[in-house]
């Protein structure tokens, strides 16, 4: 269950990774988990492809991103979670409520191409491809955890860009103080989605300074590779500071608002999952403690942290705030 | 759990049905043992999920919940089958249910909180979920003990009494699940599915448990079988 830590003498040179990508483009072959097995023969071994190494960026059209994960751990020393269990422990009830079902019902789930509306409050609205998203903001890696509201966590090395860029690329209006957030709505490919207790399409929603904060990315790879379907793919949010049911995944719809937007889980139960849905060991949600998680590959619980350890960077964001009132 | 109206005409039976009831005893401790089967598989096959304490931890719940409806489910099964020879393994069952509650609440104890005393009680206080699912497994303790033939007699009447309270056993252990799933019975809406498929169960149940509807269904059976 440990997460394998990739010794740097086992990360694969750019040169040597860009040849091999021209290489395998000659061969038109989609042997990406070959290449990857070198590096994670664990990952590797396992052959459904939900559990196999990631589907490194050489396989896809798109431009090349960090090959691997260059981290092993985040700032806090703590190691990632290895990408079988980021990849088949899931929180995605579009698909199933059963995390571990999500990356078996999702495996087929197209994620390329995949557009996103970007519109509202702006003074150039426009659709962009997340290719073409790539392609200007160059995704990074962000090493972030994520705390799920069912106690739970995850340290998950990302790819992806500050939203920021995004925003500042459409022009917000003076108006705008919010951003909307819509998922996709595809019920034939998503059975989840026929369940009737929920208003889908899953939706979120930050408030215009949260979205602007460099923190807060869109996401569009993981450990190096491209975003599986079941973690999200296309394009999702990612904004460690909060529940992870604030990062909403496959986005096709971002609106920038006037008026703080509705959102899934505060539409399903209003008293128990507020706007702001920000890491705070001292509010509980109302039916579970909140004051401990488990990160996943570990035994004991842990003491949960402020804003998930952000506390530093985002702290000043909430300044004269009543969290228990905005929970 | 033979009920003492009962036990006359289950003591006597003719003797080729013995073998049959020994298939059913098998039978009915195959259900019971089928979720620590099933435990053992997954783990063999490493599908424990990337959170094994926290499923073991509801796998157990699950397993406790679907043998107390099953439990409740042999009274009405009797009713409408006549199948009288059911009842006494009402008791196993319920064991049954009790064994996976005990196991439930030491992967909750033990595995989830390391023992810390100090935080399941506070838990324990704060959460109206843990203190329903508490509730309940306080009842099927009481059951449990008092399930053998010395307090049935000794309890006479009132221990017939006592054992109806396995049905509020069942609303707490509906409720518990209910309030432990992300979603709202309040709007409906969220992961409720379940919960109130066994909610609908569980009043089913005590539908066919009403003095009424079962002198009705055993006078309509009876005039079926004419």
């Amino acid at each position: 269950m440990k997460p394998d830590p990739i010794p740097s003498s086992e990360i694969t040179p750019k040169d040597l990774y860009l040849s091999r990508r021209e290489f395998l483009k000659t061969l038109g072959l989609l042997a990406g988990g070959a290449v990857l097995a070198a590096c994670a023969p664990k990952l590797a071994e396992t052959q459904s492809a939900a559990t196999a190494a990631p589907r490194p960026a050489t396989a896809s059209p798109r431009p090349a991103v960090t090959p691997f994960s260059r981290a092993t751990a985040d700032e806090l020393g703590d190691p990632l979670n290895s990408y079988k269990d980021i990849t088949n422990y899931n929180n995605y009830y579009e698909f199933t409520t059963d995390k571990q079902g999500v990356a078996v019902l999702a495996r087929d789930f197209p994620t390329s191409p995949w557009d996103v509306q970007v519109h509202g409050l702006v003074h150039r609205p426009r659709t962009f491809s997340v290719d073409e998203l790539i392609r200007k903001f160059q995704p990074e890696e962000r090493v972030y955890r994520l705390r799920c509201v069912e106690a739970w966590s995850m340290v998950i090395p990302w790819l992806g860009f500050p939203l920021r860029k995004l925003l500042k690329e459409v022009e917000p209006a003076g108006s705008a103080r919010y951003v909307r957030f819509e998922a996709v709505y595809q019920p034939e490919k998503m059975p989840g989605q026929k369940v009737p207790f929920y208003p889908w399409p899953y939706q979120e929603g930050l408030r215009l300074d949260e979205a602007m904060h460099d923190l807060t990315i869109l996401a569009t790879g993981l450990y190096g590779g491209e975003l599986p379907p079941q973690n999200g793919g296309g394009i999702r949010l990612v904004v460690p500071w909060k529940y992870g049911f604030k990062s909403i995944k496959a986005i096709i719809k971002i609106e920038l608002t006037a008026e703080q937007p509705a959102t899934l889980w505060s539409t399903v139960a209003p008293d128990e999952y507020g706007f702001y849905a920000n890491v705070n060991p001292r509010v509980d949600h109302p039916r579970w403690s909140q004051r401990t998680e488990r990160r996943i590959g570990e035994f004991g619980r842990r003491d949960t942290l402020m804003f998930n350890g952000y506390a530093e960077q985002v702290a000043q964001l909430y300044n004269g705030m009543d969290l228990r009132l905005y929970y | 759990m033979n009920l003492p109206s009962r036990a006359d005409n289950s003591i006597i039976q003719p003797r080729r049905l013995t073998n049959r009831r020994k298939l059913l005893s098998i039978g009915i401790h195959a259900i019971g043992l089928l979720p620590l089967l099933q435990l053992t598989v997954l783990w063999v096959r490493d599908s424990l999920t990337a959170n094994p304490i926290q499923f073991i931890e509801q796998f157990f719940g699950r397993a406790a919940l679907n043998l107390l409806m099953a439990v409740l489910a042999v009274s009405p099964l009797v009713t409408l089958s006549g199948w009288n020879a059911l009842i006494p393994h009402r008791r196993t069952l319920g064991l049954y249910s009790f064994f996976y509650f005990v196991l439930h609440f030491l992967t909750f104890a033990v595995l989830d909180y390391g023992l810390n005393w100090g935080e399941i009680l506070r838990l324990s206080a704060e959460k109206p979920f843990i203190i329903f699912g508490s509730l309940a497994g306080l009842i099927l303790l009481v059951l449990a003990l008092t399930s053998f033939e010395y307090w049935m007699k000794r309890l006479k009447q009132n221990w017939r009494r006592l054992h109806k309270a396995v049905y509020l056993a069942g609303a707490l252990a509906v409720l518990h699940y209910a309030l432990a799933l992300k979603g709202s019975l309040a709007t409906l809406s969220g992961d409720i599915s379940r919960p109130l498929a066994m909610g609908a169960l569980l009043t089913l149940l005590l539908i066919l448990r009403l003095p009424a509807v079962r002198r009705r269904i055993i006078f309509l059976r009876h005039q079926i079988k004419k």
